[in-house]
């Protein structure tokens, strides 16, 4: 079974980000830029599918700039065998991306797509939920335990109140929580076998896909900061402060 | 303009995020309506059109709509979907998984869990786990939309008087299926509606420990929450986790205690009323944005608290 992995190009979780001068953006020029860490939960738990014999082959594809060819090598020194990258400078937005996955799950027929749940800088939460829709595959979101045997994929999925279990036929579309597994870090020997792996380049104009933005940001602000309070020095201050300053209890 | 609310519900009442999700709907403007969908479901239908400002109550009753999948709660939504202008639902599990499969389906771009309505057609809503915060106006004709529950406040849960209008079933193809569900019971109040929330990190050290937590809780008749590593160490279930990619709280009073307050923590929290922190070292980002603070020792602070409470 092939296994596609779409990765994302985001902001390094540990970099702080800023507004740009004229408040139209997220100031991202020099910021250091890692792969999605949804995203590395999918290329992990695909490695392992891998690993226990049931995927034969891991594709990556990403979707951006000419430097996303980076975050595909990443993938490929965690374990995946080949990459495609469609190229274009035009800012993707979830539904852009859904269309070029879709257009993508149709060419290679993988028996199985994951996702991160989210990317950590739009926080938009739709893409996989959306390249579902438009492939007409069945879904499951957020999952924290995948089992496959027998062409079926059953899947633990991290909802409010709990768990709830799905069971659905291959192919379907899986995204990924946290507590699904621990992405592995690539080795040194590892990231010089991913230099060498195949990276194929496409356009959204090759797979006849549309691009154009749906959503104009208007503005980025900063939120209001909450400021510090004080530091009371015992239980009895605590009690008092709430019960008669801020009457919240 | 018609707007459109996917109801939560249990099949048995309506979720107070469905009442903020009205909440937005006010503040965009128009006619709205509450779609319902479930087994059983007449006593919810009735619930949704008592609540102020719905005008009218679409119902999908089946049983098979009784454990909904994400495919079969687009395909109601799509069935009707021609008739608004905004499709709006709350941004919880079910919100989340829907929501995004209307929108691709309609050809139109979602926009995440807003936290503020400028106009019809412009929101905000929160980027890098809520350290920025985006305007963005929607270009497409129908806007899909989930709200962050916690950015507006529940309307009114009586006043209206909506007409109930029953709704063919569409059947699904190609959809997963519902195996089982295994949900946390608890005595407390659910995390995201409590006015007050206990919660805590990595400080407490252990399962066993988190019980003085508890007891804290239970007197204050709050809901427990904890921290993403206080989760990951095994100390409580998934789903008490407050921050970034867990629930987002807003409070009346959250007591934050063993937590370091990382920012994908404070993402879930910040917008609480009043925050208080017990952690002892003085340094740790959460007082930066605690109201009160108390340096010292958990285990000493917290049964001072409970007993002093």
């Amino acid at each position: 079974m092939k296994i596609l992995v779409a990765v994302k190009r985001v902001v390094d979780y540990n970099v702080k980000v800023r507004v740009n001068a004229d408040q139209t953006d997220v100031d991202i020029a020099s910021a250091k830029m890692s792969m999605n860490p949804f995203d590395e939960i999918a290329v992990e738990e695909a490695v392992r599918l891998k690993e226990a014999g049931i995927a034969t082959e891991i594709v990556v594809v990403s979707a951006g700039v000419a430097q996303c060819q980076e975050t595909l090598r990443s993938a490929m020194a965690l374990g995946a065998d080949r990459a495609i990258l469609i190229e274009t400078t035009e800012l993707l937005q979830p539904l852009a991306v859904a269309k070029l996955l879709a257009a993508v799950v149709k060419n290679e027929q993988p028996g199985l797509v994951i996702l991160g749940k989210q990317a950590i800088d739009d926080d938009a939460n739709q893409t996989g939920q959306m390249v579902s829709a438009l492939t007409d595959l069945p879904q499951a979101t957020f999952a924290s335990k995948v089992v496959i045997a027998d062409g079926k994929a059953t899947v633990t999925r991290e909802v409010d109140g709990g768990l709830e279990t799905l069971n659905m036929d291959l192919p379907a579309i899986l995204t990924t929580d946290l507590r699904l597994n621990e992405p592995r870090y690539a080795t040194l020997p590892n990231i010089m076998k991913a230099k060498k792996k195949p990276l194929d380049v496409t356009t959204p104009e090759a797979l006849g896909v549309d691009v154009t933005p749906h959503l104009k940001t208007l503005k980025v602000t900063e939120p209001p900061v909450r400021s510090a309070g004080i530091i009371v020095p015992d239980v009895a201050t605590l009690i008092e402060k709430l019960r008669n300053e801020a009457k919240v209890i | 303009m018609t707007i459109l609310i996917i109801a939560e519900h249990d099949n048995g009442s309506l979720r107070k995020s469905t009442l903020n999700t009205v909440a937005a709907a006010q503040q965009i403007g128009g006619d709205i309506h509450v779609a319902v969908m479930g087994s059983g479901v007449a006593d919810v239908a009735q619930q949704a059109a008592a609540v102020a400002g719905v005008s009218k109550v679409l119902t999908f009753d089946d049983a098979a709509l009784a454990q909904a999948t994400s495919e079969a709660i687009a395909a109601q939504i799509l069935s009707v979907a021609a008739a608004y202008s905004h499709i709006l639902a709350p941004a919880t599990s079910m919100g989340k998984s829907t929501l995004p499969r209307v929108a691709a389906r309609l050809d139109v771009a979602q926009v995440s869990d807003i936290v503020k309505v400028e106009s019809a057609d412009t929101f905000v809503r929160p980027i890098y786990a809520g350290s920025l915060l985006a305007t963005v106006q929607s270009m497409d004709a129908v806007k899909v939309i989930t709200v962050r529950t916690t950015g507006f406040d529940a309307a009114a849960a009586t006043g209206g008087s909506a007409t109930i209008e029953p709704q063919t079933v569409q059947a699904v193809a190609h959809s997963a299926r519902f195996v089982s569900s295994e949900m946390a019971k608890s005595d407390r109040p659910e995390l995201t509606a409590a006015s007050i929330v206990v919660s805590g990190g990595r400080g407490l050290g252990s399962a066993e420990n988190f019980h003085i937590l508890e007891t804290l809780a239970d007197k204050l008749g709050a809901a427990l929450g904890a921290s993403r590593a206080a989760v990951d160490a095994g100390y409580v279930a998934n789903d008490l986790q407050v921050g970034q990619t867990g629930k987002i709280v807003a409070p009346q009073l959250y007591i934050a205690v063993g937590i370091s307050g990382a920012i994908q923590h404070q993402a879930g929290m910040k917008d609480s009323k009043v925050i208080v922190a017990i952690n002892k070292n003085p340094d740790e980002p959460i007082f930066q944005i605690a109201d009160y603070g108390i340096v010292g020792d958990l285990f000493e602070v917290v049964p001072q608290l409970t007993a002093a409470l």
